[in-house]
């Protein structure tokens, strides 16, 4: 295939994952087109945050089976800097301190990554995106010369990754609960922000255990995952049907 | 370019090794002798009481133990050292003046440049000698001393006699005996009542000969209500066979006044390095040690604070680096003597290979010393299991109303970190090396701008493949 016949979009395939011996995902296919944003749903524990870590390459999880494919091109070999340089994005579950590093610098430094050898990220080009982004969050200019996340409360650390995706604009996105913890206001916040990336090059999976932040971000599709699989998928009245529903039902559905 | 291919390679990031061709106008013969003391003094052209207490210095040196506490100095050999070495052509005020392989020294460490950019003063000791001392006019209009502690001696005889050795006497320890005896270069320093210099002086110590020893003697004196500011910075050729380093540095600080001496040492991983360093400190004075230790095979080094009047404080900021083969042993002391004197004391240490650091520091405070208080902060990073730390922290406290705080933590990188800042588009070794900086951010944002940028080109040097 030459690059233009590449289907825009992430493909996982069968992919099966362990933490040590312990099986975790067990033959999980999904495609999520880029322009697109699904919902990950499921009971906890069952394998949604692993998925996560998984596409972005953390190496506490081994790929014992299937495969990744971005934009056509298998990911499972590289670092998972390169796989950001790609345009793959993790906003974490429970964001990293980082003492001494200030947001500023840091920010810098992950956009100047994506460069070219001999091209720099421009003073305005970095301010200008910084101005946009904290309008967007709602949040004071002081905030990028704090450390990273150091003493951040929860609310904060999670605004904090939508300001790094704001920055970095990636093609793909994968939300790990950012939602757990915050109140409704804090909330509004972070759909405010992946709301304003939404479009035909914006890609990716919001995993929730709730349908709560999916009143503000709708999703295109919703797919349940049960014990480390795809167990039903479907559009955003699956994930009112689970509110009202609760897991039970799905539960069976993995063992039937 | 001299590297010794099997020094070169525990030192493989170290990218001041090369060494000139040795050409002097004196070597002394080898070895810590009273004809080598007599012959330093006679070509120094000094008063009588100078060589006497170089020859007491001596005695006091015979006398003492080699310390037992510290680090190992098993492997220096002092009768295989050359105690002085005396360059062509020194002491000059024009760079142009000084022979052309030392300029060119220099030049490659970027000193002209930085004095034409940044400094108030600047002083180059090669060997033994300063060869180049200098301060701008505008400091010297305003009463400013900044010369040679040879020539400090000649033209402040009074103001030398006054206060040379009182703080570091001979017997303080067996190093400092060692530079009582051979002193040699070295800045003597006075800023007037009052005057405030703004911008740095710094002084650049390079020792270029093989096996050689460096005994700089520095005498600063800051008069009352005065500020300023002193750099330090070394480096020296990677040889086989070890050299040796040992300073004595002095500092008065007078009422109302403010001094803050930096050091950012980088010698050779050969090098003993062995410095005394202390200050007293008078009346609401404050004194600020900046200490950087990335070079050396060893160092033990514990810069002091005497608070001897109401309200003086003292500060020291210490960093360390230890990699294959290193042992930095550095700390701090912080002895009080007076009421409402305070002091703070924050160690930063990294290791990683088969590198040892320890923190080494004492808190004193005398009976009498009312509400005094000192804090103590001791972080230590271990960037792979073969590092090592220590913390030796001695506290004694006579006062009742006093207050001593200590805080010790060891960590390592964690695999979290590094993957959060990899999946931002890091590399892992630009994650490693941005969670190192951000370890002694406190530290060098104490800096002057490029000096903080010279200390964390000089850590991602150090870093580089240091994670697996």
């Amino acid at each position: 295939m030459t690059q233009t016949e590449q289907p825009h979009q992430i493909e996982i395939r069968n992919l099966h994952a362990s933490v040590g011996d312990l099986p975790i995902l067990k033959g999980v296919d999904l495609i999520i087109p880029r322009g697109e944003l699904h919902a990950v749903m499921g009971p906890n524990g069952n394998g949604k945050s692993t998925l996560a870590k998984v596409m972005v390459g953390d190496p506490e999880y081994t790929v014992t089976d299937g495969d990744i494919l971005v934009d056509g091109v298998s990911i499972l070999e590289m670092e998972p800097d390169e796989r950001a340089r790609m345009g793959l994005f993790l906003a974490f579950q429970y964001p990293v301190e980082i003492p001494g590093v200030t947001i500023a610098n840091f920010l810098r430094l992950a956009m100047q990554a994506r460069k070219e050898e001999g091209e720099e990220v421009s003073f305005t080009e970095f301010y200008g995106k910084l101005q946009s982004a904290l309008k967007t969050l709602d949040w004071d200019e002081s905030i990028v010369e704090r450390y990273l996340n150091a003493g951040f409360s929860g609310g904060e650390k999670k605004r904090n990754e939508i300001l790094q995706m704001l920055m970095l604009e990636p093609t793909y996105i994968i939300m790990d609960e950012t939602d757990s913890g915050l109140d409704v206001d804090a909330l509004k916040v972070v759909a405010n922000g992946v709301n304003s990336m939404r479009g035909e090059n914006l890609g990716g999976l919001i995993i929730t255990h709730y349908q709560r932040l999916l009143d503000y971000i709708v999703p295109d599709r919703v797919h349940i995952i049960v014990d480390g699989k795809v167990v039903q998928s479907g559009g955003p009245e699956l994930a009112k049907k689970l509110d009202s529903q609760g897991y039970d039902w799905v539960k069976e559905l993995a063992t039937a | 370019m001299t590297i010794n291919p099997e020094v070169n390679d525990i030192n493989a990031s170290y990218e001041y090794g090369w060494s000139n061709p040795e050409k002097y106008a004196v070597k002394a013969p080898k070895g810590l002798r009273r004809d080598v003391v007599e012959m330093i003094s006679k070509a120094k052209d000094e008063p009588q009481w100078m060589l006497d207490f170089r020859l007491k210095a001596l005695d006091i040196f015979n006398s003492k133990p080699m310390p037992e506490w510290g680090a190992d100095l098993s492997g220096l050999n002092l009768d295989e050292i050359y105690y002085y070495i005396k360059p062509e052509g020194f002491n000059t005020r024009s760079w142009d003046d000084v022979p052309e392989d030392v300029k060119n020294t220099f030049e490659r460490l970027g000193i002209p440049e930085a004095e034409r950019a940044a400094l108030a003063g600047v002083g180059a000791q090669y060997e033994s000698e300063m060869v180049y001392h200098n301060l701008k006019e505008e400091w010297e209009k305003l009463g400013v001393v900044f010369l040679s502690i040879e020539d400090g001696l000649k033209e402040y005889p009074e103001l030398f006699r006054e206060h040379f050795a009182t703080i570091v006497p001979p017997e303080d320890n067996k190093f400092a005996a060692i530079n009582s005896a051979v002193w040699s270069g070295g800045s003597f320093v006075y800023v007037p009542k009052g005057v405030k210099v703004d911008i740095p002086l710094q002084t650049y110590f390079r020792i270029n000969a093989e096996s050689s020893g460096q005994f700089e003697r520095t005498l600063i004196i800051i008069d009352e209500g005065a500020q300023a500011h002193y750099i330090e910075g070394c480096t020296a050729p990677s040889y086989s066979s070890d050299s040796f380093h040992s300073g004595v540095i002095e500092i008065v600080v007078k009422e109302g006044a403010r001094f803050r001496y930096s050091t950012i040492q980088n010698w050779s991983h050969n090098v003993y390095n062995l410095v005394t360093q202390r200050a007293a400190v008078y009346g609401n004075g404050v004194m600020e040690w900046v200490d950087g230790n990335l070079g050396s095979k060893v160092t033990m080094k514990y810069p002091a604070c005497y608070l001897l009047e109401d309200g003086a404080r003292g500060e020291v900021l210490s960093i360390a680096m230890a990699g294959r083969g290193q042992h930095q042993d550095a700390g701090a002391k912080i002895v009080h003597f007076a009421p409402h004197t305070s002091g703070s004391i924050v160690s930063k240490s990294i290791s990683k290979d088969s590198g040892r650091s320890s923190y080494r520091g004492l808190v004193k405070i005398y009976e009498g010393a009312k509400y005094a208080k000192t804090n103590v902060e001791c972080d230590a990073l271990l960037l792979d299991e073969e590092a090592r730390t220590d913390t030796y922290p001695y506290i004694e406290v006579e006062e009742k109303t006093a207050r001593v705080g200590h805080e010790a933590t060891v960590s390592k990188i964690n695999d979290d970190q590094i993957m959060y800042l990899q999946s931002r588009g890091l590399s892992k070794d630009q994650a490693a090396g941005l969670i190192v900086r951000g370890f002694i951010e406190p530290i060098a944002k104490e800096l002057p701008l490029e000096y903080a940028v010279e200390l964390n080109r000089l850590i991602e040097l150090e870093m580089e493949g240091s994670v697996g």
